[in-house]
């Protein structure tokens, strides 16, 4: 699949601040007057960027508006509430902690709750799709919670929380690699099987469709880049984990801050990978992967 | 809503004669030609003329090479267009409500009206039957050409998609699939047609007939005979001797 720049940093970036927002809003972290101020303000910052990024790959942005009509059935149009529900929801328990309203805490914890159920919304507009079997697992909405999780604690300052976190992402990015490259075949989908022709011999490509690229070569054949693959999961895996966990260790904020950056990075490298390396089953028609 | 209607009074679909086909892209052009005007944003091309030539088409022509355990290999044209499925994957995943598959008849259309071209549907169909036009922004997909079928001002022999009229092998057909008794249904009890992928659920209306069953010869060739040839007199004599040597 195509990894669209927008795509990815918007799924990074408003990841790790919904992340934010749930620590937030539960409470781990006491903040009060500009100081709260600044972090509900970085939480938000992070949501909206992110949000406002994943309309810049729309054909017709104009019309977003549009996507909150189908939440009965469409994950993306339930991710369009959940993430507006989450940003009205955590606003009373921001304003609480900035202003000092003393709101009871119940406000806050369903601010927390709706940024989880977002990215878990985020997480199953992926997981949905049958013909990319690599998504198609219960481990890829784990993943994205996983990594909002961690990401949001390494924002919050959640320093011990943190680190087991991380370790825990470390096991979840290992499980989704593992399961991840067995999927496809699980699926047991050839070029035989997917025209139908398997039953009379051995089927290749013997001429293509066409001779130009189309928008299925380049949207979900997307094949480029995927020799690095092995070193990338290798700089994602200690970019996202190992380093943030030791960097924690250092006292004060430099070691937070850059604990987070190099978090961030790792997760922009695996998310990267989970669309270059996720292979659509249309590619069978065109002897591609 | 993009939820899908439970049943259509009509499953029109089309039965792709893979014996027939001749790969010759009549189907793709005739496709191109019609849906360039008309219905929708016209299906555009980018740089038609340069160095990389893209463009936007509803039916490809794929032709593969199938190699039996025994006898010859064959080569097999294989068009692929939306199959209309009962169980569309593209429509429930669109956030617009954009994506919808009409109770009357099954056709899945797109409203380009209401579509913000985020292309998950393209992502959701496993047959690659959506793509993106560029110039419009917006999801094009096969109609089964919705224009003609239902079009009155047509002579009656053009009111069928644009592909089926335009093959000059016939090996596409349109009609009905929920009756029984219709020349689709018939033909591809007939003929055992198939659909594509049927385990992923998706319920595809389109049938595809299988190639028919090649003739195996017992010899190479007819002329086979002729080449068997003794020579007599002095050339046997001959024959004889060098192949003693």
């Amino acid at each position: 699949m195509h990894p669209a720049p927008s795509v990815i940093l918007f799924s990074v970036l408003s990841g790790a601040g919904f992340g934010l927002l749930a620590y937030l809003g539960f409470g781990f972290v006491h903040l009060y007057g500009w100081l709260a101020f600044l972090w509900w303000g970085l939480g938000y910052g992070l949501a909206i960027i992110g949000l406002f990024a994943s309309t810049f790959h729309l054909g017709n942005p104009w019309r977003a508006w549009r996507a909150f009509s189908q939440w009965r059935s469409s994950w993306l149009s339930r991710e369009a509430w959940a993430s507006v529900a989450t940003l009205l929801s955590c606003a009373p328990m921001a304003l609480s902690d900035w202003l000092s309203l003393d709101l009871p805490r119940s406000f806050g914890v369903l601010g927390g709750v709706c940024a989880l159920i977002t990215v878990f919304t985020t997480a199953m507009i992926y997981t949905q799709i049958k013909a990319v079997p690599r998504w198609h697992h219960w481990i890829t909405p784990l993943m994205f919670l996983t990594f909002a999780l961690t990401g949001g604690a390494i924002l919050a300052g959640q320093n011990g929380l943190a680190q087991l976190l991380c370790g825990l992402l470390l096991g979840v990015m290992l499980a989704v690699y593992r399961i991840g490259d067995g999927q496809f075949a699980r699926r047991a989908q050839t070029l035989g099987s997917a025209t139908g022709l398997g039953v009379i011999g051995e089927v290749t490509v013997f001429e293509q469709a066409h001779t130009a690229g189309n928008y299925l070569l380049r949207e979900m054949i997307y094949v480029v880049g995927r020799r690095h693959a092995v070193k990338l999961r290798g700089i994602a895996l200690v970019l996202a984990t190992g380093v943030p966990a030791v960097l924690l260790l250092l006292p004060g904020i430099w070691g937070a801050g850059l604990a987070a950056v190099c978090h961030l990075i790792g997760a922009l490298a695996a998310r990267w990978l989970f669309f270059a390396e996720a292979e659509h089953v249309v590619g069978l028609y065109y002897g591609k992967r | 809503m993009t939820c899908l209607p439970v049943t259509t009074q009509k499953k029109l679909g089309l039965a792709i004669d893979l014996d027939t086909c001749v790969g010759c892209q009549a189907c793709v052009t005739a496709c191109k030609g019609w849906n360039d005007q008309g219905y929708g944003a016209p299906l555009s091309d980018q740089s038609p003329y340069g160095a990389e030539p893209s463009g936007t088409f509803l039916n490809r022509v794929h032709s593969y090479a199938v190699q039996p355990i025994d006898g010859l290999a064959q080569t097999i044209n294989f068009p692929r267009s939306c199959l209309h499925c009962e169980d569309a994957p593209c429509v429930p995943v669109c956030p617009t409500g954009a994506s919808y598959k009409r109770a009357e008849d099954g056709i899945v259309l797109v409203n380009e009206d209401a579509c913000i071209g985020c292309g998950l549907c393209a992502w959701a169909c496993p047959y690659g039957a959506r793509e993106m036009d560029a110039a419009a922004g917006v999801m094009k997909k096969c109609t089964l050409c919705v224009d003609r079928i239902y079009n009155e001002n047509l002579p009656e022999e053009d009111r069928e998609p644009a592909c089926v009229r335009g093959c000059p092998t016939g090996a596409r057909h349109f009609g009905d699939f929920a009756d029984p008794d219709s020349k689709v249904s018939r033909l591809s009890a007939e003929r055992g047609g198939y659909a594509l992928m049927p385990d992923l659920g998706t319920k595809p209306v389109n049938r595809y007939l299988p190639p028919r069953k090649k003739d195996q010869r017992s010899e190479a060739s007819v002329l086979a005979p002729l080449l068997d040839i003794r020579a007599s007199g002095f050339a046997g004599w001959l024959d004889r001797v060098l192949g003693k040597i």
